[in-house]
């Protein structure tokens, strides 16, 4: 029997990956067979937990062993929390070793774009043959025209409120200027039934909210070239001026200390009337009816309808938040990393995920708007739309490092909180943007 | 009856040594190979880690960028930092006044605990509990506890009839320090407890009862017999916990991320949020590094009046 060396092997394998992979995901299927890789090759996906637990279930109990049989590769899906991801990327980068690919959050993808493989390739043939990408999906995944992560989904908030006690203050909808949630909040806070949003550092909600609406006052970070810092605008003024009373009259004020789980918790529980979040209160509610009720007793999911974030002077926007593949740059297993972000995006596989996540998320693409998940419950249909009002962070300017840095410093985020808690507005925007020209220049 | 005698076997001289044991007969060498281990130890986890945080911190590295050297420019813009004055002044705060309360009611704990009583060592081992729990859960119970919507401590003052409206222990900026405040020391009253009362137990009861015949009342026998004894103890338990306080971060992080609008931000936390957050790993190092200057003139400080206090 002829020996094979290491070197040889290496050779061999490497010219089988080449040649069942030539023809890309529409190759291996074709083929029906998996193409040949080195034996004990391990794709290692590493992702958040979701706030939809069955849709982990889904990717680890069906996916994952569906793409073992599909491209003969071992998967390893590893889930963790969210605020774990960043420690987990930089050890990575750092140590060069670590998950393959990893799925980023926010605009991360702007904070590693040295340390990220080119998947421009994947990127192109999903859009495609998906109706195209929507446009913050990839304003955080490409520099200049190289895609440096394959878009996945896009999560987003809209307002959680409680359809009965709006009507019982004479509302059939949710308001659609902040003079009226401010009216309405006053009203139901006299009720012991405040409106609830997070002005505390916790990565999600917190933005969620406060980055729109200081958008639809008209205020912006910086202007569209994104060299120069503009928010200590009238605008931006205005929106702190009002947000003082706002906070006190209509809001639950222990929102200066809660994380993005607290809203859940204090809607669920029925101490909040109305809070910016994901779909995840209406989705655990409808979960568990016996857990969640009304004060009549009835099913608490039957009396939440989602609506969109009022309207100001400058506009009505949502921060979506847009979830990317990234193929780590030491990857050792590139070729099959890519094969595997090809064969998860493509619509019969990630059909299976998005039902699970049944409007939790939008996909990437425009194809999924049509899908017939956002038939299935009414409620959860406007979030459909979230992507198309999307801005992200650092607008007008692009989704950059210095707009993570922003954010990570949770410089708009405080500039309120600091304002509720006393300082004069004009003093707490212009601490803000003193912040801000710190990071850009 | 007979007896047989095995044959003397003929004196050789003492076994042939190998080179390794005749090195080690010298006791410079044999030092020197005994603290091999820990010098590989403290290099590999501390002197390495330090050394690469000085040279991340002259460097404009990223996440995944080395960077090029850049002096002292990291310091310089950390310095102009708000957030990061703020964090020096929240570290401060936290440290002194948590320090003063631990070993106020660490040393109260462990002189009831140097008593005789039934049920002591159940006790003694009762009251480490909050020092055993890893921080991460307790630290969740905490918050909990002082959740704006479903405190207990607001419930329970509530029903006592104390508070009329609710008290907003982490939203309020001034309590949320406070509040960390309160679980740090929770946490760190266990280890000045038990290491006060090891350093008690030291103590001869003689002298306390010689005192005690010539006539020292309690408060004297403490003032003049135990405090002296007990000192140089105490200086080396607070010289480690100001470290380890110092360079807190678990606590801050689970219990309020370093808010409300940086209320609580401590050094490590706005290190971490820098560093890890941001991918400016050269900015993070720096902010971890500022704190070095403080600890060590801390340390120098402390060493040197522990020599005083025990040469005298």
């Amino acid at each position: 029997m002829a020996r094979i060396d290491r070197r040889r092997l290496l050779k061999l394998s490497g010219a089988g990956a080449i040649a069942a992979g030539s023809g890309g995901l529409a190759g291996i299927l074709a083929s029906g067979r998996a193409p040949a890789y080195a034996q004990g090759t391990t794709v290692h996906y590493l992702r958040w937990s979701d706030f939809v637990p069955a849709s982990d279930q889904v990717l680890k109990t069906k996916i994952a062993p569906e793409g073992e049989k599909a491209l003969g590769i071992k998967l390893t899906f590893e889930m963790v929390n969210a605020n774990d991801i960043q420690a987990r990327v930089t050890s990575s980068v750092q140590s060069g070793s670590g998950p393959d690919i990893i799925l980023a959050l926010n605009n991360w993808p702007q904070l590693y774009t040295e340390s990220l493989a080119d998947v421009s390739d994947v990127a192109d043939e999903v859009g495609k043959s998906q109706g195209g990408f929507y446009d913050v999906s990839k304003a955080v995944a490409t520099v200049g025209n190289k895609w440096i992560g394959a878009p996945w989904a896009l999560g987003g908030g809209l307002v959680a409120y409680r359809k009965s006690w709006f009507q019982e203050i004479g509302l059939d909808k949710f308001p659609e200027t902040w003079d009226a949630l401010r009216d309405a909040g006053k009203k139901l806070k006299a009720k012991g039934r405040p409106l609830g949003q997070t002005l505390g550092h916790t990565f999600g909600d917190a933005p969620s909210f406060w980055y729109p609406y200081l958008w639809s006052w008209g205020g912006k970070e910086v202007e569209a070239g994104g060299k120069t810092v503009a928010l200590n605008s009238k605008e931006t003024i205005e929106s702190v001026k009002f947000a003082v009373p706002f906070w006190k009259e209509a809001c639950d004020e222990g929102g200066l200390a809660w994380d993005d789980s607290s809203n859940n918790r204090a809607f669920l529980s029925g101490s909040i009337s109305a809070t910016n979040n994901g779909a995840s209160i209406y989705l655990e509610a409808k979960r568990k009816p016996d857990n969640y009720q009304t004060e009549k007793g009835t099913p608490m999911w039957q009396d939440i309808l989602h609506a969109p974030l009022p309207m100001g002077a400058g506009g009505q926007y949502n921060l979506p938040n847009p979830f990317t593949n990234m193929l780590m740059g030491y990857s050792k297993n590139q070729k099959a990393a890519k094969d595997f972000l090809r064969w998860i995006s493509s619509k019969p596989i990630f059909e299976q995920w998005f039902t699970s996540q049944q409007g939790y998320t939008d996909g990437a693409t425009l194809y999924w708007e049509e899908d017939k998940v956002w038939g299935a419950d009414p409620v959860l249909l406007p979030f459909r739309d979230l992507p198309r009002k999307g801005r992200l962070m650092g607008y007008a300017g692009p989704p950059n490092r210095a707009s993570a840095e922003a954010q990570t410093k949770y410089i708009i985020v405080d500039m309120y909180a600091k304002a509720v808690q006393g300082l004069a507005p004009e003093d707490a925007v212009k601490w803000a943007h003193e912040e801000m020209v710190k990071i850009y220049t | 009856m007979t007896f047989t005698y095995a044959a003397a076997t003929p004196y050789a001289g003492t076994p042939r040594r190998g080179p390794l044991t005749r090195l080690l007969e010298d006791e410079r060498w044999l030092a020197v190979a005994l603290l091999l281990p820990t010098v590989a130890l403290l290099g590999l986890f501390i002197a390495y880690p330090f050394v690469k945080g000085v040279e991340l911190s002259v460097t404009d590295a990223k996440v995944g960028v080395p960077g090029h050297f850049v002096g002292l420019q990291n310091f310089e813009q950390v310095w102009n930092d708000g957030i990061f004055r703020v964090a020096v002044w929240n570290t401060c705060v936290y440290t002194v006044v948590t320090t003063i309360f631990k070993l106020a009611l660490g040393l109260w704990l462990a002189l009831l605990l140097n008593n005789n009583f039934k049920g002591k060592a159940f006790t003694r081992a009762f009251i480490l509990l909050p020092f055993i729990i890893p921080t991460v859960l307790s630290t969740l119970a905490w918050k909990w506890m002082f959740d704006p919507t479903f405190s207990v401590i607001n419930w329970l003052l509530f029903q006592l009839g104390i508070i009329r409206s609710r008290i907003n222990w982490l939203g309020d900026p001034n309590l949320a320090l406070i509040s960390v405040i309160i679980v740090n020391v929770w946490r760190g009253v266990p280890f000045y407890a038990i290491s006060l009362l090891a350093g008690l137990q030291t103590i001869s009861p003689e002298l306390h009862e010689a005192a005690a015949i010539d006539g020292a009342r309690a408060w004297q026998r403490f003032r003049h017999v135990t405090w002296p004894l007990l000192l140089p103890v105490t200086l080396v338990i607070v010289l480690f916990s100001v470290i380890q306080t110092f360079a807190d971060f678990q606590l801050v992080y689970v219990l309020t991320g370093g808010g409300p609008a940086n209320a609580t931000q401590l050094f490590a936390t706005y290190a971490y949020q820098i560093g890890i957050g941001t991918g400016l790993l050269s900015q993070g190092a720096t902010i971890s590094l500022a704190v070095f200057p403080v600890l060590l003139l801390v340390v120098i400080v402390q060493l040197l009046y522990i020599r005083r206090v025990e040469t005298h």
